[in-house]
């Protein structure tokens, strides 16, 4: 359409501009959460993660090393070198003080006078002179006040602690196996129930179907709400009680009427010589459906595995009403986050790194298969 | 028995079982019970298509049947019921109880007004965002990433909003981005301009936005009475074109409270305990994530207006407003009430952002979150299958009119 309407380039200049200012607006909070994740405790509890990618300004206390292990004697006076931060970390020192009442008063290189020929240098990456007769240079070593421009710092630490060495409230290890312990049945089941019943709404004739047909959309309708409480009494009634298959059932019930909208539509679609020839050769309508229907298919049944992936994967509610009982055994990721959000409320970088690894995969699924999930999306709603 | 083990033997069991019932059914269909043979071949392959329909729907409508047409009215029977009474029939009772809670009441205004300003405000900004990215080299990039937070759980999008909002005191540095944002504005020519005008124009525009849809909703009614011919659906186009009305009035009161407000600058702000406010920076986590869905549906959609209407019109000379508001918006209109009620189905049900976020305290209760509260912490089954009839009300204009609309398409 642009190129018959001659597009000027001024308006494509503020058309790229505002997509740029939408993009960044829906982008920051994610890449916000991403950052605080390679961040010690104490750099995101004292400055924005916005801050955290240029060099940070930040004042020190710092002492020298031990006189009596490191002087060494030149000339009857006595040296202790070394870099102030224990190693050059590639700080960049813009002023130093010996004393808590004025911490920027030498600059870098400048000799400060300590008095009776004591005297006390820091340059500006840290390397430091300190020298004096015996008696000055023994005992604690001289201290410094630095304040130096940092480079940005990031840590694996908070992934290490959550995904392997951390405590029980911390790893999220089993959260993630059990997460997809949950997820795989509950994503592969739905789709061979909903299958054969799409074929049958789609390509076979019978009294009713068009009834059927309205009876699932309006089930794609009704909230989960509504069947919690009657279901959950249903399975402790029959003995299933909360676990792994109360939720695979619950998932695979609930899923059900998607899986039959989306492969119906589909199906729909197909071409109907194939299937008429397939007939006319005497193939049966069970062999009709696993060889010309379900591969034609797939592109649907892809997109509705995604969907349904995405779904589980993404759950609290179900998980908490089918599977999480009291003693704490099994637990999901978006369960763990939520007590994560209770418990260690002021921890960020505890509760950016789970989160991170909990929307780690669903992001990998999502940017693999987008083309899936889109056609699915589109299925039935573009009219 | 380990898990995972337990995964792969259901996976198998289920499969598996599924496909051998479906193939000894259709052998048993077709071999015992109506073979094809001998004189009443015909009769017989006929009554054997009569029923396989029903073989391969059954699975399939046993599953739905329990698992969601069961509840339906399971749940309205425990709304009559009392818990603690052993489940003894009691009436009305659990919904005089809940009618006269306050946080009731809380729940169902909160949740009218999620109800009206998520979907009108994630569509908006879909369309919005279709229309730019479409004309862009690199949209489909952008798409992608407006796209990306749908992946996202609700839960990791509370925890990700939470840093955006998070709240220091005023003397340490700030770590959420919106208070850093927030203490850079002190009451001069920039604030008065970012923080009143803008929002004033965006409410203006939305107000706009929202009464043009009330009108085209209600304009029917409003052209029936002096053609005196019926409109379809009047009940619901009365409705929404009320609830424009109310969104509309509400946006210019908001617009003179904005100019008459005495903001709080540098200060920072605990912005998910402001009264009534709140419930507004919660709404924001659900537009953030479903403006994608909005998008790439409009998206489509757009695409599909021919080009010749396009053309036409602007060889007639209309303008790119006008090619907007009049040619494309009626043609995708039907989408866009696609996109607009499934938005509203999602409403009703997120329970994950309040409970994450807040657990309904400071006057941000919802609906749904209210019925977990009832369900799990009160224990108490009635009030909460009440809570649960009253959200399954809420959504059933929608329910309806996707019936009549799926019974249209068949016809």
């Amino acid at each position: 359409m642009d190129n018959i309407a001659g597009s000027k380039s001024s308006l494509s200049w503020v058309v790229n501009i505002s997509c740029v200012l939408l993009v960044a607006l829906w982008v920051f909070p994610t890449f916000g959460l991403l950052v605080s994740s390679f961040r010690t405790t104490d750099q995101i509890s004292t400055s924005g993660w916005w801050a955290a990618m240029f060099p940070n300004e930040q004042s020190q206390q710092l002492r020298v090393a031990d006189p009596d292990e490191n002087r060494r004697e030149i000339d009857g006076i006595f040296v202790v070198e070394g870099n102030i931060f224990g190693e050059p970390t590639g700080a960049d020192i813009s002023s130093w003080g010996t004393s808590s009442r004025d911490i920027a008063a030498y600059a870098p290189g400048e000799v400060a006078d300590l008095g009776d020929g004591e005297t006390f240098v820091i340059e500006a990456d840290g390397a430091y002179i300190w020298s004096g007769n015996d008696e000055q240079i023994s005992g604690r070593g001289q201290r410094a006040f630095v304040t130096a421009l940092s480079p940005p710092e990031f840590t694996l630490d908070n992934y290490d602690n959550i995904l392997f060495s951390g405590g029980p409230g911390d790893n999220m290890a089993k959260a993630f196996f059990n997460t997809l312990t949950v997820t795989i049945p509950a994503t592969i089941i739905p789709i061979v129930v909903a299958a054969f019943a799409a074929y049958a709404l789609a390509w076979m004739d019978f009294p009713g179907r068009a009834l059927l047909i309205a009876a699932v959309v309006g089930l794609l309708v009704v909230p989960l709400q509504l069947a919690l409480i009657p279901l959950l009494k249903l399975h402790v009634d029959i003995g299933i009680g909360k676990g792994y298959l109360g939720a695979w059932l619950a998932h695979t019930g609930f899923g059900l009427p998607l899986a039959i909208y989306l492969l119906r539509n589909y199906m729909v679609g197909l071409p109907r010589d194939i299937i008429e020839n397939a007939k006319v050769d005497g193939a049966t309508d069970f062999q009709i459906f696993t060889k010309i229907i379900l591969p034609l298919s797939f592109p649907a049944l892809a997109s509705f595995a995604i969907f349904q992936f995405l779904w589980t994967w993404n759950d609290l509610l179900v998980a908490k009403v089918f599977l999480i009982d009291a003693t704490g055994q099994t637990t999901v990721m978006t369960d763990q986050i939520v007590n994560l959000l209770g418990t260690r409320g002021g921890n960020w970088e505890i509760l950016a790194t789970a989160a991170f690894v909990s929307i780690s995969v669903p992001l990998i699924v999502f940017f693999a298969m987008q083309k899936y999930l889109v056609r699915g999306l589109l299925a039935g709603s573009v009219k | 028995m380990n898990p995972a083990f337990q995964g792969m033997i259901t996976i198998f069991i289920g499969v598996g079982g599924c496909i051998a019932y479906f193939h000894l059914s259709n052998q048993f269909l077709d071999k015992v019970l109506f073979p094809a043979r001998g004189p009443k071949a015909g009769r017989n392959i006929n009554r054997a298509n009569m029923i396989r329909p029903w073989l391969f729907l059954f699975p399939a409508i046993f599953a739905l049947g329990l698992y969601l047409a069961y509840p339906v009215v399971e749940t309205l029977r425990l709304s009559l019921t009392d818990r603690d009474a052993g489940g003894a029939f009691v009436g009305l009772a659990n919904y005089q109880q809940m009618f006269g809670e306050a946080k009731f009441w809380e729940a169902l205004r909160n949740n009218m007004l999620w109800l009206i300003v998520v979907p009108a405000a994630s569509t908006a900004m879909g369309l919005l965002s279709a229309q730019l990215t479409d004309r862009i080299k690199w949209g489909s990039v952008a798409k992608s990433l407006i796209f990306m937070p749908m992946a996202i759980s609700f839960v990791g999008a509370a925890v990700i909003f939470k840093l955006v909002y998070d709240t220091r005191p005023v003397d340490q540095d700030q770590i959420g981005i919106l208070n850093a944002v927030w203490l850079q504005f002190s009451g001069g020519p920039a604030s008065f301009l970012l923080l009143k005008i803008t929002p004033a124009v965006i409410l203006a525009a939305f107000a706009a936005i929202v009464g043009y849809v009330g009108y085209i909703f209600a304009r029917p009614i409003l052209e029936s009475r002096s053609n005196g011919g019926g409109a379809g659906f009047a009940p619901l186009r009365i409705l929404v074109g009320l609830g424009a009305l109310y969104l509309v009035f509400l946006s210019i009161q908001s617009i003179l409270s904005l100019f008459t407000a005495d903001l709080p600058y540098g200060v920072p702000q605990t912005w998910l305990t402001i009264p009534f406010w709140n419930s507004f920076f919660l709404m924001i986590v659900l537009i953030w994530i479903q403006t994608g869905f909005a998008m790439v549906i409009l998206s489509a959609a757009l695409r599909g207006i021919p080009e010749e209407t396009i053309e036409a019109a602007i060889v007639d000379g209309a303008g790119p407003f006008q090619i907007f508001f009049k040619i494309k918006v009626p043609q995708i209109m039907g989408t866009i009430v696609v996109v607009w009620t499934t938005i509203t189905i999602t409403v009703l049900k997120v329970f994950d952002i309040v409970f994450a976020m807040t657990n309904g305290q400071w006057e941000t209760q919802v609906l749904a979150n209210y019925m977990f509260d009832k369900l799990f912490r009160a224990n108490d089954w009635g009030v909460g299958s009440a809570a649960a009839i009253i959200i399954m009300i809420l959504v059933s204009p929608i329910l309806i009119w996707n019936v009549y609309n799926a019974r249209k398409e068949m016809k």
